[in-house]
């Protein structure tokens, strides 16, 4: 240990006056158990070689790689996409939009897998969010061991693999002779997105001041005037980003998906899957570009109208 | 909740229409809906695995016996074990300095740092996995980046290799890794880190003394979601893992589409539940032991 004698100056800098009378203590009886021969006042970050500010240029370079770990990609994609030859080379050898109007004009096995997707995700967030809200309003205010275990079941398609959930509802059509079609799809996705609607309305539910519900009876409101003029308004940030979330999982699902979709059904994400597993077609990349735009429109307009990323960072736990 | 917000909560439960008792009708509709399509499918799904023959004629233990006598099927559920592990893992190392750093940050850098971890989680994992194709390939990113440092002249084998496919799912997981972290982190009562500082413990040492022990629950719910996103993540498993590395998502699909055989992958899919199921209630059993421990 060089360098004690520039701890005992360092340290009068590093502590506000109140307390220095009291660290010597604390550090003579840490230094004993940890360093019999150490000088009693050395400071921790030099006895273990630290520089003081060390921490926080540790963490902010590691996070700062994170952040950009997590952007980068999407960004690579996005200038991909705009590129003007033959294969996903990046850097891109030009830029040019052919690949979007080859994908609009030239492809309609994309769009018409496009409008699929929309029309499952659209269905299935709607059915999904009236089913979840009313047992939401049920569930999120009873602290019974029914109501405890019901709440976990309806959970279960967050843990439960869609791979093996979209196997068995496979098998189930299959027992009941109905075949696949369009509303086996629905049933899988309705599955899918119910959890995240049940989940961020309760939490809004259980934020809800009881005494509101309390005063609009005493007023003389109905039950059902309460739920609309009280409850209904309150849920709404929760609901909608319910929704929105349950939204962009079932557009995204490939693993349910792939057991519940036929020829006729094929969703978007299946479609991207089996272009980018065979052939690397850089169509993909173009629709892969405008996802990414109407995932970052959407999102900020989420943010302008629910306040829905506070919303989800405060209810993803 | 003090006493009269206490007796206002009761007061409410029993007399609201609302959520009084006889409101259990509302649960209904979705609880019929699961029953048809969550809870009968797997217990189809179970039924299933325990035929012996693709007919489904006879019962019997058959399918496990021959998925655990075969290594290359124990090798599929190792790899895919570790590969959620090693997700987590990574993980873990580049989601606490993310949470540290938006709970330590000014409202206005909030919003942005919020910006970059919300907005690859709503991209489609379709995308994000596509990026990683692109970043990973030949002549991608990467392969440029070595290649004009002079680092290697010729292109390097990136994609379908197992880091490649933990790297990716990695980044993929990471957001549902930091939201949990950041909750708890910015949760813990300041006074606790400024006394640690005050009594003279350096940043380092109050840390992984006060500020990890109490952001367990955060930790713990962060590995959950990583997990078993990881081992279930069909599409990086076999975009960026390719033909040569098998995990168990593609198995399952592979044996009941391509070989027709119901009942061994009805057996794989709930060997992989299982597996799930067993770290969900490991990470359940730590979370209530430390829940107890930090509230005393």
């Amino acid at each position: 240990m060089a360098d004690t004698g520039n701890d005992a100056t360092d340290h009068p800098n590093e502590y506000p006056n109140e307390y220095s009378h009291e660290s010597p203590n604390g550090h003579a009886r840490e230094d004993a158990k940890v360093h019999p021969q150490a000088h009693p006042r050395v400071h921790p970050d030099k006895r273990s070689g630290h520089h003081p500010r060390s921490f926080g240029y540790t963490m902010a370079i590691i996070a700062i790689l994170g952040l950009l770990l997590l952007i980068v990609p999407s960004v690579v994609v996005l200038i991909t996409s705009f590129t003007s030859g033959y294969s996903l080379k990046f850097p891109p050898p030009g830029l040019s939009l052919r690949w979007y109007k080859a994908l609009l004009f030239d492809s309609p096995e994309i769009v018409d897998a496009l409008w699929v997707s929309v029309k499952v995700a659209t269905l299935a967030t709607a059915i999904a969010t009236v089913l979840a809200v009313a047992a939401a309003v049920v569930l999120a205010r009873k602290r019974t061991i029914a109501a405890r275990l019901l709440d976990s079941f309806f959970m279960a398609p967050l843990t439960v693999p869609s791979l093996a959930l979209g196997l068995g509802i496979l098998v189930l059509f299959n027992l009941g002779s109905a075949g696949l079609s369009f509303y086996s799809l629905l049933a899988g996705h309705i599955a899918l997105c119910a959890p995240y609607v049940l989940y961020t309305t309760s939490a809004s539910y259980a934020q809800l001041d009881p005494a509101l519900l309390d005063s609009s009876r005493c007023l003389g409101a109905s039950p059902w005037r309460t739920f609309y003029r009280i409850v209904l308004p309150a849920l709404r940030p929760g609901i909608a980003s319910g929704a929105f979330i349950a939204f962009m999982n079932s557009f995204d699902n490939v693993a349910l998906s792939l057991f519940l979709s036929d020829a006729r059904t094929e969703v978007l994400p299946i479609r991207l899957w089996h272009i980018i597993e065979d052939s690397l077609d850089v169509r993909a990349a173009a629709a892969s570009g405008i996802l990414i735009a109407v995932t970052l429109v959407s999102m900020l307009l989420m943010e302008r109208f629910a306040n829905a990323s506070s919303n989800m960072s405060r209810q993803i736990r | 909740m003090n006493p009269t917000q206490k007796l206002t909560a009761r007061r409410a439960r029993v007399r609201s229409g609302i959520s009084g008792l006889s409101d259990w009708w509302l649960t209904l509709p979705l609880g019929l809906f699961f029953a048809i399509f969550v809870a009968v499918p797997l217990l189809l799904l179970a039924a299933i695995s325990f035929h012996t023959d693709a007919s489904m004629q006879h019962w019997g233990v058959n399918q496990y016996q021959r998925y655990f006598t075969d290594p290359y099927n124990r090798g599929v559920l190792w790899s895919t074990i570790g590969l959620g592990l090693a997700t987590t893992a990574v993980c873990i190392v580049f989601g606490y300095p993310i949470a540290w750093l938006y709970t330590a940050s000014a409202p206005k850098w909030r919003r942005v740092i919020l910006l970059c971890i919300l907005m690859p989680l709503l991209t489609s994992s379709v995308v994000r996995t596509f990026a990683w194709v692109v970043i990973l390939g030949n002549d991608g990113l990467i392969d440029h980046t070595l290649m004009a440092l002079g680092w290697v002249t010729y292109p390097v084998k990136l994609l379908y290799t197992p880091s490649a496919v933990v790297v990716s799912l990695a980044q993929i997981e990471l957001p549902l890794m930091i939201l949990p972290l950041a909750s708890s982190l910015g949760a813990i009562d300041t006074r606790l880190t400024e006394a640690s500082h005050a009594l003279g413990a350096s940043q380092w040492r109050t840390w992984w003394r006060i500020s990890m022990p109490l952001s367990v629950p955060g930790l713990l719910s962060g590995a959950l979601l990583v997990f078993t996103g990881a081992v279930s993540a069909f599409v990086v498993q076999t975009l960026v893992g390719g033909g040569q590395l098998m995990y168990m998502p593609f198995y399952i699909y592979q044996q009941a589409i391509e070989s027709q055989d119901y009942p061994f992958a009805a057996a794989v899919a709930m060997i992989l539940l299982v597996c799930i199921l067993i770290m969900v209630t490991a990470l359940n059993y730590f979370g209530r032991k430390t829940r107890g421990f930090i509230h005393g």
